[in-house]
């Protein structure tokens, strides 16, 4: 399987920067020494060279999950029904109607329109996979909405997670000026969620733009009245209803803690294959991970569905 | 110009430094002619820098832990030697035994207290700071950090959740028809909410008014519903008592003549005016000033007026005698001098309510007007000199 293809699967939308942002991510990840060239390696040896053993390792535990298609059973997590008992494809009334957003739209009844269940449940899918990928990969992640009635919810779930939230009023240079406003070398997310990318004057929230002038990829839930050009994975759905705003919630939460087990699931795998020995390492779990394999989520897994078009 | 000279100096060097890397033997000649003039470049630059003002240090002085660790740890040292010095037992040596130290070997005339020499623990001289915020791999320890402001945006956070709880529990309570509709009365008096530098003391933060102003109408709305003793808890750490104001009145002791009869003396001021008055508990209204009968001190009604208001107040018009001895100021002045040393004089003859009644009414409160002087290129304190056009 060519990780050239397996990057695209995992993308999906064809965004130009995406090839480039895992090889990024690998040489941001934090305690490895990979030696710049074999040429000047004669220079300075004894003390910078790791054991081969460990870099193979790291890259084990980060290429395994981009072999699958699915490898954190995301699909599993919803479905269409689930979506419409939640509300989801409910949008506003056809005047707030936003140009872009027809494509999801499927129609309108009494002049409200309604969004298509089934694009928004392939859109959701990538969401997901690419938010655990990324909490795999120990990535930060930013959850950001303005609507007050869901600010205690998602900064609740935020912590639960694990990650962190920006629900009050977003100061402007916060992600462009963050040397000067957060400290000099902070870092800053590596994926924004956002639960409502309009704020409260229903205009687009600045840190749509910021994220993509600063390159960071996002993840929103975009309403009929939204703009879903700058989102790198938009999630067409109501983002005013409160059974709408907690299932999305609570699916983000499931999928980030999934994501986190899984890593160190694969972590104490591999360490115990290093202690063992290089002989005893067999390739470590080239099957993909078993619909049982996550004890603290849902029970019952739901059949395969027919999504497997799911680059639009 | 110092600054961007040295800058100027560091990139050359650097390039110097470069060339030399790739060091053919004619560029060598050419460096080190360069290297020779920018020496001299830098020793006629150079002589500019004491006139100029150090910018760095107009910045906020940050200081690390290390040195606040250091600074600790010399401070213990250096609170052993002085009890040596003053020949006590180093292990219990207070706070307060070497600030009589330090005010016995370094005595200072100084007005100003916070002048003078100062010996104390270093997390009282050195401003609270807070750490890095984040652990070794970036991810920053608090799940608010990216908001800018994580400990005030968390306290509203956590008073949020409060709310939402007891109104959660409230639910729960009507559902099942246990709700009753009892608001116990909250023991509010007595007490303030923090100041907005108070608070901003506590959070480590700065803080705008209107944050401050949220804060404090979300505690107001959790203390209106009924809460639970963890809530109130909540609630009172941002709440300080307020001394009650009354207490701070002094009350003249009461005082006996040789008949018996009980009096009570004071003073008062007023402008340049000083009065003493001696109030006697029984008498009938006569008021006697210097020595002359009041009516014929004082012939305007106004002043009058103004010797008997205290009386009039506590309803005692004709039950006191006074003698009061009063010199300085004008005629208005004096009555007011002696109208504030009779209020005063009068606080031992009434209970504690009154003297409180007579507080708010601003008896017991000296004027603190006193007349503005003539400043140069005008006429008088505030009156300017006729302008002309021209």
């Amino acid at each position: 399987m060519a990780p050239a293809a397996s990057v695209s699967r995992l993308l999906g939308a064809g965004v130009c920067a995406g090839p480039l942002r895992p090889r990024l991510l690998q040489s941001a990840t934090p305690g490895r020494a990979r030696p710049s060239g074999r040429t000047l390696a004669s220079a300075a040896t004894p003390a910078v060279r790791e054991p081969e053993g460990s870099i193979d390792l790291n890259d084990r535990i980060l290429n395994e999950p981009l072999k699958h298609s699915d490898f954190f059973n995301v699909k599993e997590l919803f479905s269409v029904r689930s979506l419409f008992d939640a509300r989801v494809h409910l949008g506003h009334k056809a005047g707030c109607r936003h140009r872009f957003m027809e494509p999801y739209i499927f129609g309108s009844r009494l002049d409200q329109d309604i969004i298509d269940l089934e694009q928004t449940a392939a859109h959701l899918r990538l969401a997901l996979n690419f938010t655990a990928h990324v909490a795999y990969r120990k990535g930060i992640i930013l959850f950001v909405g303005r609507n007050r009635q869901f600010s205690h919810l998602i900064e609740t779930t935020a912590r639960d997670c694990g990650e962190y939230a920006h629900t009050r009023y977003f100061k402007g240079g916060l992600l462009t000026n963050a040397p000067l406003l957060l400290g000099p070398k902070v870092r800053l997310p590596d994926l924004i969620i956002f639960l409502h990318t309009l704020n409260n004057v229903f205009e687009p929230h600045v840190a749509v733009r910021d994220a993509a002038k600063m390159q960071i990829p996002t993840v929103g839930v975009v309403d009929t009245n939204c703009n879903p050009c700058l989102i790198t994975y938009p999630v067409p759905g109501n983002d005013d209803s409160p059974p709408s705003v907690h299932l999305f919630c609570r699916l983000f939460q499931t999928i980030i803690n999934r994501a986190k087990q899984k890593r160190r699931h694969m972590e104490a795998l591999y360490r115990l294959q290093g202690q063992e020995g290089p002989g005893a390492r067999g390739g470590g779990p080239a099957h993909p991970p078993s619909l049982g394999a996550y004890p603290g989520d849902r029970s019952s897994p739901l059949p395969e569905e027919s999504g497997s078009h799911a680059c639009p | 110009m110092a600054a961007p000279c040295v800058f100027w100096g560091a990139a050359v060097s650097y390039r110097l430094f470069l060339g030399g890397r790739v060091s053919l033997a004619l560029r060598q000649g050419v460096w080190k002619a360069a290297a020779a003039e920018l020496q001299i470049l830098r020793l006629r630059h150079t002589t500019g820098v004491t006139a100029k003002k150090n910018v760095a240090a107009l910045r906020r002085e940050t200081y690390t832990v290390d040195f606040i660790k250091k600074q600790i740890e010399e401070f213990n040292i250096g609170k052993r030697h002085l009890a040596n010095m003053m020949g006590e037992d180093p292990e219990t040596f207070t706070q307060e035994d070497i600030d009589r130290a330090i005010a016995y070997l370094f005595p200072s005339g100084l007005f100003e207290k916070q002048a003078r020499p100062i010996m104390k623990h270093p997390e009282q001289i050195f401003p609270k700071q807070r750490a890095i915020q984040w652990g070794e791999d970036g991810r920053p320890f608090h799940f608010l950090f990216y908001t800018g402001k994580q400990s005030y945006y968390s306290l509203m956070h956590e008073a949020y959740g409060k709310l939402l709880d007891v109104e959660k529990r409230q639910n729960q309570l009507q559902a099942k028809g246990l709700f009753s509709e009892k608001t116990k009365t909250k023991d509010l008096i007595g007490s303030r909410w923090l100041i907005k530098e108070e608070l901003e003391e506590m959070l480590v933060e700065k803080l705008s008014d209107q944050d401050y102003a949220q804060f404090i109408r979300l505690l107001e709305r959790l203390l209106t519903v009924e809460c639970s003793a963890e809530e109130e808890e909540f609630v009172q750490r941002f709440r300080r008592s307020v001394t009650v104001q009354s207490r701070k009145q002094l009350i003249e002791p009461l005082q006996y003549d040789g008949q018996g009869m009980a009096f009570s003396t004071s003073e008062g001021k007023r402008k340049s005016a000083k009065a003493e008055a001696i109030v006697y508990e029984h008498g009938s209204g006569r008021i006697k000033v210097n020595g002359i009968d009041y009516l014929l001190y004082f012939p305007v009604t106004q002043d009058r007026e103004q010797l008997m208001f205290p009386f009039h107040f506590l309803d005692r018009l004709g039950k006191h005698d006074v003698t009061c001895t009063v010199s300085g100021g004008g005629r208005s002045s004096q009555a007011g001098a002696i109208r504030l040393a009779m209020a005063k004089a009068l606080c031992s003859f009434v209970t504690e309510e009154e003297v409180e009644w007579m507080r708010q009414a601003g008896l017991l409160t000296a004027d603190p007007r006193v007349r503005e002087r003539k400043k140069p290129g005008q006429e008088g304190a505030r009156r300017k000199f006729t302008w002309k056009k021209r």
